[in-house]
């Protein structure tokens, strides 16, 4: 019997665990959803307003 | 070479530069609060007709004064203190990066001190918004550039202490949720500091002439991500820290960690969003970009705090009854330990911020309802039930538990610490509810006399809208009291009290390390990860906390109640046939 067979193997974390300890990848979320959602729409939502004449 | 040393009462390691950025960054909020609470009495003694103390001009100076003090200045400061502890000092590993740190608190002392400068010499009476085109003095937005820079650095030392941490294995499995949410209130913090680099950069440009526009609109949206996302990181903060203290209190668990780590989450994905509600009755914007931004993806945030101002208490009960305070519903609550000022101001700062805070910001993001209420002292009063209560009651909880375990010395007048989170929450709840009330019946926000006098286009309030404006003066003048307790409390602590290391001197209370020889821990012991808890019934009726369900059961009837009390009450105002 292969010695490694015997080696137990590490346990696989979830993606969802491995997600919210990777604080860069939430720090590039946390700062994407408002920039996306609330300041980009926003800016580009005025920027289409007409001018007056 | 060792540069750790361990809390003989409470068992933490502080590491050497740390412990002073922490202390340091902690005074320094300290004398913001104290400038806030001063400005503060000239802003309640001049809202209260009968006494109308300042004229319109020093009004809007002590104003502007009292709002950046208080909403950016104190809490920041204190802020940055707790990411030190939260990263550091909980994951047992040094800091990264110290110098860049103190140049970080250098930058937010200078920034601090310009601002204040700008504000009192006259000229820059803006109110903390600062909208455009209302122009302050150049060196008013520097220092709050300068501030804002200052804090951004010592955000990213808490990244790289998050770093060493992992690469140094100081833990084990994830970080504590304590400090998952400290990197919540990070992050938040990383988004607010570029909205105000990128509003307030253009804007000093503006005041010294090389801009010749900025475009009112424009500056609405994007300033806002920095005025109520800095609010946001209050939030992340505030819920850090009840569930710290609860640990400390009463060994208190979460209930799950996944539940309330997800709850951050929500946090990380739609807090800040939330800033929309005060674009909600700007022209310009459409319809779709205010309901996405308050309704539906603000909605989400407040789910999350509902899970955390279920779980915090619950876990408070669950741990109550495992000592066998298993009578009824509530005798986990009536014996837990009122007197101490750590459990009393932690208790309150969660009530208060869920029962009024919580709900009256549901109010205000809803479209339709908000329109009662906008720009009116409502508002105010809402984020005074978030921000004054909810944070800042919670850090006044963690100093009286940092004076001794941080700063090394014992309580000083014990009995006013006692009651000082009674006396603040007493007075500015009195506050908030009559300023909620008189912001109803439609009483304008940052107005120096709701008299008008002598204006061409007057307005008379109902006379209860001046009654509830004296009492809500005496609230906050109650509230101010209790502020001044809490830094009678905390200076004469640092000066006065007791030493409970030998040399925990005068100087050591303001950053100055303590004697080398009292860091004698070269690395400390790996954090182990937490057991798993047992499932175990300790209450009744199938629910591990039902004294804390019923609470949350209160909530949500209250909340019903008042929500749709509101849209009576629009309906009333806003006829429709």
């Amino acid at each position: 019997m292969p010695q490694e067979d015997n080696v137990p193997k590490p346990e696989r974390i979830p993606f969802f665990q491995r997600m919210l300890d990777n604080p860069f990848l939430l720090l590039f979320i946390g700062v994407a959803m408002p920039t996306v959602f609330y300041i980009l729409w926003g800016i580009m939502e005025i920027a289409t307003i007409p001018v007056a004449e | 070479m060792a540069q750790f040393r361990v809390c003989p009462d409470s068992g933490f390691y502080f590491d050497k530069s740390a412990e002073s950025l922490m202390k340091v960054n902690a005074v320094a909020g300290a004398v913001s609060l104290l400038i806030a609470g001063v400005l503060a009495l000239g802003v309640i003694l001049t809202r209260w007709q009968e006494v109308h103390l300042l004229p319109a001009d020093l009004f809007y100076q002590v104003l502007t004064g009292h709002g950046i003090n208080a909403l950016i200045f104190w809490i920041i400061f204190f802020e940055i203190a707790i990411l030190y502890f939260a990263s550091s000092t909980l994951l047992r590993t040094r800091l990264a990066a110290p110098r860049w740190a103190w140049l970080g608190f250098i930058l937010m002392v200078v920034g601090a001190v310009m601002n204040n400068v700008a504000v009192f010499q006259g000229n820059s009476s803006v109110m903390m918004t600062s909208y455009a085109p209302m122009q302050a003095e150049p060196h008013f937005y520097l220092g709050l550039i300068l501030f804002a820079v200052g804090a951004l650095i010592a955000t990213f030392v808490f990244f790289g202490t998050l770093v060493i941490a992992k690469d140094d294995q100081t833990y084990q499995g994830s970080v504590p949720l304590v400090t998952f949410g400290a990197l919540t209130a990070a992050i938040i913090a990383v988004f607010t500091i570029a909205c105000g680099a990128i509003i307030l950069v253009p804007t000093f440009l503006w005041s010294i002439g090389y801009i010749n526009h900025i475009d009112a609109e424009m500056y609405r949206i994007i300033w806002w991500g920095l005025g109520h996302s800095s609010q946001q990181i209050n939030v992340a903060a505030h819920v850090s820290v009840w569930y710290l203290l609860a640990g400390i209190l009463f060994g208190a668990r979460p209930m799950s960690e996944k539940v309330s780590r997800s709850a951050f989450l929500l946090y990380i994905f739609f807090l800040q969003l939330a800033c929309a509600h005060h674009i909600l009755v700007d022209p310009g914007i459409s319809a779709e970009w205010k309901v996405f931004n308050t309704s539906y993806a603000m909605y989400l945030a407040v789910l999350a705090s509902l899970i955390h101002g279920l779980t915090v208490p619950g876990a408070v009960e669950v741990a109550q009854r495992e000592k066998g305070l298993t009578k009824g519903l509530f005798e986990w609550l009536r014996k837990a330990p009122w007197g101490n000022p750590v459990f009393s101001g932690f208790f309150f700062s969660l009530v208060i911020f869920g029962f009024i805070g919580g709900i009256t910001g549901v109010v205000m993001g809803t479209e339709q309802i908000n329109l009662i209420i906008h720009n009116t002292i409502y508002v105010p009063a809402h984020f005074h039930a978030t921000v004054a209560v909810g944070t800042t009651l919670a850090f006044m909880a963690l100093t009286y538990l940092l004076i001794p375990v941080l700063f090394r010395r014992a309580l000083f007048l014990p009995w006013m610490a006692k009651w000082q989170p009674y006396v603040f929450s007493a007075g500015m709840t009195i506050m908030i509810l009559f300023l909620l009330g008189a912001g109803t019946l439609g009483v304008s926000r940052r107005h120096w006399d709701m008299e008008f006098t002598g204006a061409a286009l007057s307005f008379e309030y109902p006379g209860t809208a001046y009654m509830m404006m004296a009492v809500g003066a005496i609230g906050g003048v109650l509230g101010v009291l209790g502020g001044a307790m809490y830094l009678i409390v905390t200076v004469g602590s640092l000066v006065f009290g007791k030493k409970l290391e030998a040399s925990a001197g005068l100087l050591q209370s303001f950053g100055v390390p303590l004697s080398s020889g009292v860091y004698n821990v070269a690395q400390p012991e790996q954090l182990p990860m937490a057991p798993k808890l047992a499932v175990e019934q300790h209450g009744s009726g199938g629910f591990e906390a039902p004294g804390t369900f019923v609470l949350a059961m209160a909530l949500l009837v209250c909340f019903v109640v008042y929500y749709f009390i509101n849209w009576d009450y629009l309906a009333s105002v806003w006829p429709i046939s």
